[in-house]
């Protein structure tokens, strides 16, 4: 078989592109759960651990640049290590979120006085389950499953709305929580932002699959 | 490309070795004053393909072609039309740098005075060793040998002997195969600078060069019940990022041929 | 795989040493003896004829007595004849050649073609000198003349040459002749510019070998009715004339002893003509070969 050495690295990369998304996704639900919790100590790893997600991350980006220059990739096998090295970035962005995360909770310290608002649970979930479904659209190379990951965000983008306008309410209602309440609105920007590179990584693999570079789907409506 | 501007078009051409087929049905347009590349495996026929449009395959007594070559609207095969004539309008450089043993000038010349010129042939000479970026280098030994020059000096000595019969269209056949890699992208920086005067088709089965040097692409194939069928055409920005076709696929990333 | 012993790996090394320098020294003797008898000819040639080599020598003709003979008739009768042969050889087999490999090449008649030519080389020579004595001097009424011998000789040379210059005209690389064409010349262009200038060094090592071997033809010329007695010089093409091999074999049929060493002074002059003639010929093909290095 022509090339096998080429195309075991390139499994042997996507494999390691899909264990940094798995990281992510321990790091998300970490943060949430220590932030649900107020486990100052689980914040704690969860910050400490972001620094193996930015490594990983540069040792993808460096086996994505040695096997351009070495291997002369061309046409599927260019697009597949140009996303690889996109969706390593976009990963390591969301685990800077997490990471966020995870410092917000330490802020807020052991603090029950404001309750977290229920949208944000949901929102990390979705955008955990949005993550999952991108790289196993990558995996599957399935755009019809990329696709799903869209109309998942314009939920997440919802929640997003909903929390914000309550948080506001709240702050406007209840001026002494406005501290907290500032950090809960951290968060759930983090939140929305983690659902959109969940798209990000969806648009390259459509890239992958179609070559066809671009967003995907028109802007949301402004309302 | 509904709109551009062809200057080489096959139809339905076919090239048969006594019976053997070489070349099935392909419909190519080549487009003018820009570099078409044909690539594909080993024995596609592309070569052959190649030696259509300046009807070098008249030279083998059992080839036989089937089919329309259209140059600028006449069909090259037509009953009345001398080989001879085209070749002064369609020029070819070969795989291997051939330069006659004879001086660099009368290298060049041999068209020129073989064709009847009348002009100023030193200024002829001088001109095309200039087109083909090789004047600097030989202006000051112009009678040394042309087999005194290096491989690349050489090359560029052919398509210097080819420019100055003044063709239209420059076929190149594998022409930095037996290069080395300096020399093949001198030939390269060449090619291009000669596409803004020149219509160039280059066959090669060196994909980056081909990806490097070429506006467009023609992949052709060859499968046990067809030879030399033409799979894909395009530009060839698309056709080294996204082909349509997953043969040209498969090839392109080196996974057969 | 089995490894071999040592010992018997040695003794096949020493083996190979030993049959090498054998058959060095095979090939060594060879060729001591072959010049060896070669120098014993020319010695024997030279100790013998030598001293008859002088300038009435060259410029007498022959006689009964052995030291007023001189060959000025045969030496010009060889001259001419060759150069007849010469130039008919060469016209006829580079032509030949030409079509053979240029213009006919896959054709069954150039095939057959080929076959018999490489036959003829092998056709004794008197068969041509009867050839010659019918289709020369009777047909076509040219007489026992310089002219007929010429002709009747250029036919026996006449394989020679085209087998050589078949050989040079091949020997020229596709290539050249692709860069040609490509250029837009016709096939009589690519033949005269490309192909003849290329070919010709072989060519003229082929004219070298008939003219050699013409040169010492005794048979056919004979045959077609050469004269062993000639007082006078051919004054014309069509004018009756002797050779060299064959007055040097009548010196030789003579009893006098004092012929025997005239007969050595002109194969002495048929060898030194021989060797100019080669000489020149090399020279000449020296200059077309470095023309093109």
């Amino acid at each position: 078989m022509v090339r096998a050495d080429f195309d075991r690295s390139l499994e042997e990369l996507e494999a390691e592109l899909i264990g940094l998304g798995e990281m992510v996704e321990k790091a998300i639900v970490k943060s949430m759960d220590a932030l649900a919790r107020r486990d100052l100590a689980l914040a704690y790893e969860v910050v400490a651990e972001d620094d193996q997600i930015d490594e990983k991350r540069f040792e993808l980006e460096e086996k994505c640049i040695n096997l351009i220059a070495t291997q002369q990739p061309l046409a599927v096998d260019l697009r597949t290590l140009l996303a690889v090295l996109h969706i390593a970035v976009e990963l390591e962005r969301m685990g800077d979120y997490a990471e966020g995360i995870g410092k917000i909770c330490m802020i807020i310290g052991e603090d029950e006085s404001v309750e977290t608002p229920q949208q944000l649970p949901q929102m990390a979930r979705m955008g955990v389950a949005m993550l999952q479904r991108s790289l196993k659209s990558l995996m599957d190379r399935d755009t019809d499953l990329a696709d799903e990951v869209w109309d998942s965000d314009d939920e997440v983008d919802a929640l997003y709305d909903a929390v914000c306008h309550q948080i506001f309410l709240d702050m406007g209602q209840n001026p002494k929580t406005i501290e907290a309440a500032t950090h809960f609105l951290w968060v759930a920007h983090d939140l929305e932002r983690i659902a959109d590179r969940a798209t990000n990584i969806a648009e390259r693999v459509i890239f992958v699959v179609t070559g066809r570079i671009g967003r995907y789907k028109p802007p949301r409506e402004l309302n | 490309m509904q709109d551009q501007d062809f200057i080489l078009q096959t139809r339905g051409l076919s090239v048969y070795y006594d019976t053997k087929k070489a070349v099935t049905d392909v419909d190519l347009d080549v487009a003018r004053n820009r570099i078409t590349a044909i690539i594909g495996p080993s024995g596609c026929g592309k070569s052959t393909l190649l030696r259509c449009f300046n009807r070098m395959n008249d030279l083998i007594p059992s080839a036989r072609v089937e089919g329309q070559v259209l140059f600028d609207g006449l069909d090259l095969y037509g009953h009345d039309v001398d080989p001879t004539e085209i070749r002064y309008e369609i020029g070819m450089v070969f795989q291997r740098p051939n330069p006659f043993p004879k001086t660099i000038y009368d290298n060049v010349a041999f068209g020129p005075r073989i064709n009847g010129f009348q002009g100023n042939l030193a200024e002829l000479v001088e001109r095309s060793l200039v087109r083909a970026a090789l004047w600097d280098e030989v202006k000051d030994r112009l009678n040394a040998s042309a087999l005194s020059l290096s491989g690349g000096q050489q090359q560029r000595l052919c398509i210097a002997r080819a420019l100055a019969v003044e063709p239209r269209v420059i076929l190149m056949d594998e022409p930095c195969s037996a290069l080395d890699p300096i020399a093949t992208l001198a030939i390269e920086e060449l090619m291009r600078e000669l596409s803004e005067d020149y219509s160039i088709v280059i066959v090669t089965h060196n994909m980056q060069q081909a990806a490097r040097v070429s506006h467009y692409t023609a992949f052709l194939m060859v499968e046990e019940a067809r030879v030399g069928f033409l799979v894909e055409f395009g530009e060839s920005r698309q056709i080294f990022t996204n082909p349509e076709d997953e043969r040209t696929e498969a090839y392109i990333t080196g996974r057969f041929g | 795989m089995a490894v071999i012993p040592q010992s018997e790996f040695q003794r096949r090394r020493a083996r190979r040493k030993w049959m090498g320098r054998g058959f060095h020294g095979l090939c060594l003797l060879s060729v001591c003896i072959a010049l060896g008898m070669l120098a014993v000819l020319l010695i024997y040639l030279l100790q013998q004829g030598v001293t008859g080599i002088d300038w009435s020598f060259l410029t007498s003709f022959p006689s009964r007595h052995p030291d007023k003979a001189g060959i000025k008739a045969a030496m010009l009768g060889s001259i001419y004849v060759v150069l007849v042969a010469g130039v008919v050889s060469f016209t006829l087999g580079v032509a030949t050649a030409l079509f053979l490999e240029e213009y006919a090449t896959r054709s069954k008649f150039a095939k057959i073609a080929k076959i018999n030519i490489a036959n003829l080389a092998g056709v004794p020579s008197i068969v041509y000198g009867i050839l010659g004595l019918q289709i020369f001097v009777h047909s076509m009424h040219l007489g026992s003349s310089v002219l007929a011998g010429g002709f009747t000789l250029a036919l026996l040379v006449l394989p020679i040459v085209i087998v050589a210059a078949s050989e040079a005209v091949r020997a020229v690389p596709p290539s050249l002749r692709e860069g040609s064409y490509a250029l837009g010349a016709t096939r009589w262009q690519v033949i005269w510019h490309m192909v003849i200038p290329q070919a010709f060094p072989g060519i003229l090592t082929g004219v070298i070998l008939a003219v050699s071997r013409a040169i010492g033809e005794t048979a056919p010329l004979i045959a077609m009715g050469a004269l062993t007695f000639v007082p006078f010089t051919p004054d014309s093409p069509l004018s009756r004339f002797t050779v060299l091999p064959i007055q040097i074999f009548n010196w030789t049929s003579r009893p006098q002893e004092g012929f025997q060493e005239t007969a050595a002074a002109g194969i002495i002059v048929l060898l030194v003509i021989l060797l100019v003639m080669n000489a020149g010929a090399v020279i000449l093909r020296n200059r077309f070969q470095n023309k093109w290095e």
